[in-house]
C-alpha cells in the first residue's frame, strides 16, 4: 500500500544549508534509505547520500533520523507514526561535504594512530594457536562495521571539536580492547597509551556509543570499562602496581 | 562556536532534532537521586530512631560511636564521641562515605548523574551546554579511578549488613528462630546489595576481566561468565538496591520511633 510521507531533508554544504520539506510516496516495508532514493530519483536529482549494501553491513548510510544517529537502510518507515514528519540530517560530529554526506576521514586518521597487533617473535607463520574461549572474547568487537555512529554520538568530540586531536573515540577503544585482550599480542604499554595518547580518560561512560551501535556491541561494558579498569591496574592502584613490579610484568 | 555548531559542521540551529521524550529519563533520574540525597542527609544527621531490637538501620550499621544506643554497636565504639561546634557528630557520618563513595564512583551511576545532574550530555545526540570538557582526566573526576577501593569497602559492609539480617531472625527479647517483616526487609536489603556489588564492573574485572588468557584460568573464566550475566543487569541492581536500602532505613525508623509495629510471623 502506497501512502504519502512528509520528509525534511537537510540540503547544503560547508557554506550554508537548511532543512527542505518534501512529500514523497512510501510503500509498505520500506526503509528510510528507500524513501531518500525515491526523492533523489523524482524530486532532488542532485541530492548527495552515501550508501552501499542496503543490508546494515557496510556502515555507509549513517545519518541522523529525527535527531538520532542511525543507519538509513535499517530504519523502517513504519517505525514512525503515519502523520509524523521524518527529519533526515547528516552526521553532526563531522565536517559536512554535501547534503547527507560528511567527511569521516577523522576516523581513518585515528585508526592509523592505534598501534597494530605485535606477533610473538618466537612463533613463526602458522605456529600461533588460540583456544576458542580466547577467540570468542574479541569476536564481539570484530562485528564492528565502521558506520561511525558511535563516534558521531560521542559527546566528547560531537560537542567539543577541540577534543578531536586527543580522543580516539569508542570505535577505536574497542580496537584497543580487542588487542589488549588478545593472548598473543606482545605490544607493551597498550593500556598506558590508551589513557595518555588516545584519550580513554575523557570518556565519562554515558553509554551513547552502546545505545546507537547497530551491531549491538556492548562497547562501554565490554571494551571501554574493562580498559579503564586495566588502566587503573597500572596507573591508579598502588597494590596492583606493586605486585606487578614484584612479578616483573608476568603475563597472565 | 564549538561542537555541533562548529563552522565545518552542517548548519543546523537546533541543539537536537530528537522528537522523542529524551528529557524524561534524566529528569526522573534527577528527581529520584536528589530525593534520596535529601532523605539520606536528613537521616544521617538525625541521629535517632535507627535501632530497635533486633533491627538496625543500614545507614547506621556498624554503629561506631559512644552515642550509639545500647545494643547497636556490633564492632565497639572506636570513634568515641566526636563533637563539632558543640554538637555530637552522628555515627552515620563515620561510615556513610564508603557506600556513598561506592555509588558515586560506580560506572552505572556515573552515567546516570553525568546525564541528569551535569547534562554532559543530557541525552544521546543532545548537545551539552558546557564550553569545555576534559572528562575524567583531572581532579576531581580522576578520583573515579578509586572505584575498586570503595568496592572492597562495600564488600565489608555487605558482610556486616548480612550479619544484621541474620540477627533479625531473633525476636526483641534476643531469642533466635523468629521472623518478622523487619527480617524480610533487612534480608532483602542485604541480598540486593550483594547483587549490586557482585554485578559491579570492578568485580567482573577482578574475577577474570583482567586476564589475557581465559584458557589458562578455567575457574576464573567460569566465574567471569557468571559475573558477566549479573553485570548485564547492573543498572537494575543499582536502582533496586538503592530502593532497598532506602526502604530498610525507613522501615527501621518507623518501627524504632513507634509509628509502626514490627509484625512477627513466628
Amino acid at each position: 500500500m502506497t501512502r504519502k510521507l512528509n520528509l525534511r531533508i537537510w540540503r547544503g554544504d560547508s557554506t550554508d544549508g537548511g532543512l527542505k520539506d518534501v512529500v514523497v510516496d512510501v510503500n509498505e516495508g520500506e526503509v528510510v534509505l528507500d524513501v531518500i532514493h525515491r526523492v533523489q530519483a523524482t524530486q532532488m536529482g542532485d541530492l548527495a547520500v552515501r550508501w552501499n549494501c542496503k543490508a546494515g553491513k557496510c556502515g555507509s548510510c549513517s545519518m541522523e533520523i529525527n535527531g538520532k544517529p542511525r543507519l538509513a537502510c535499517m530504519t523502517q518507515v513504519a517505525s514512525f507514526d503515519e502523520d509524523e514528519t521524518i527529519t533526515v540530517t547528516p552526521l553532526r560530529a563531522f565536517p559536512i561535504i554535501k547534503d547527507l554526506v560528511t567527511d569521516v576521514s577523522f576516523n581513518y586518521k585515528k585508526a592509523m594512530e592505534i598501534p597494530a597487533y605485535e606477533h610473538p617473535a618466537e612463533l613463526g607463520p602458522g605456529e600461533a594457536r588460540m583456544e576458542q574461549i580466547d577467540v570468542e572474547r574479541s569476536q564481539e568487537f570484530r562485528k564492528c562495521i565502521e558506520c561511525f555512529l558511535c563516534q558521531n554520538t560521542c559527546h566528547v568530540i560531537r560537542d567539543h571539536e577541540e577534543n578531536k586531536k586527543s580522543f580516539a573515540g569508542p570505535r577505536f577503544f574497542i580496537r584497543i580492547a580487542e588487542l589488549d585482550m588478545h593472548p598473543l599480542d606482545r605490544l607493551k604499554n597498550r593500556k598506558r597509551t590508551a589513557q595518555e595518547e588516545h584519550g580513554l580518560g575523557m570518556c565519562n561512560i554515558t553509554k551513547c556509543c552502546t545505545e546507537v551501535c547497530p551491531e549491538h556491541i556492548r562497547i562501554t561494558d565490554n571494551a571501554i570499562i574493562p580498559m579503564k579498569e586495566r588502566v587503573v591496574d597500572i596507573k591508579y592502584d598502588p597494590a596492583r602496581m606493586f605486585s606487578g613490579l614484584l612479578r616483573r610484568e608476568k603475563r597472565d | 562556536m564549538s561542537g555541533v555548531f562548529s563552522p565545518t559542521r552542517a548548519k543546523i540551529s537546533e541543539r537536537t532534532l530528537r522528537t522523542d521524550k529524551w528529557w524524561l529519563e534524566p529528569l526522573i533520574t534527577f528527581a529520584v537521586l536528589i530525593s534520596f540525597i535529601i532523605y539520606a542527609t536528613w537521616r544521617a544527621f538525625e541521629n535517632a530512631h535507627y535501632f530497635v531490637e533486633p533491627l538496625i538501620s543500614p545507614f547506621y550499621s556498624p554503629c561506631l560511636g559512644e552515642v550509639c544506643v545500647d545494643g547497636s554497636t556490633m564492632l565497639g565504639t572506636p570513634f568515641g564521641t566526636i563533637t563539632v561546634l558543640g554538637m555530637i557528630v552522628s555515627p552515620a557520618l563515620f561510615i556513610l562515605i564508603f557506600p556513598l563513595g561506592f555509588r558515586m564512583t560506580c560506572y552505572y551511576y556515573r552515567k546516570a548523574y553525568y546525564r541528569s545532574f551535569w547534562l554532559s550530555p543530557p541525552a544521546c545526540a543532545v548537545a551539552e551546554p558546557h564550553e569545555k570538557y576534559t572528562g575524567e582526566t583531572r581532579a576531581p573526576l580522576i578520583m573515579q579511578n578509586a572505584h575498586r577501593w570503595f568496592f572492597y569497602a562495600g564488600l565489608v559492609f555487605n558482610v556486616l549488613l548480612t550479619i544484621d539480617a541474620v540477627i533479625a531472625f531473633k525476636d526483641h527479647h534476643g531469642e533466635w528462630g523468629h521472623m518478622s517483616v523487619g527480617t524480610l526487609v533487612l534480608t532483602l536489603n542485604a541480598t540486593l546489595l550483594w547483587l549490586y556489588s557482585l554485578s559491579c564492573h570492578t568485580c567482573r574485572h577482578t574475577i577474570g576481566g583482567r586476564l589475557k588468557h581465559f584458557s589458562k584460568h578455567p575457574v576464573r573464566y567460569k566465574l567471569w561468565t557468571k559475573i558477566s550475566v549479573l553485570n548485564h543487569y547492573h543498572q537494575q541492581f543499582a536502582w533496586v538496591s538503592l530502593a532497598g536500602v532506602w526502604f530498610a532505613d525507613f522501615y527501621v525508623r518507623q518501627v524504632a520511633s513507634g509509628a509502626w509495629t514490627n509484625f512477627y510471623f513466628f
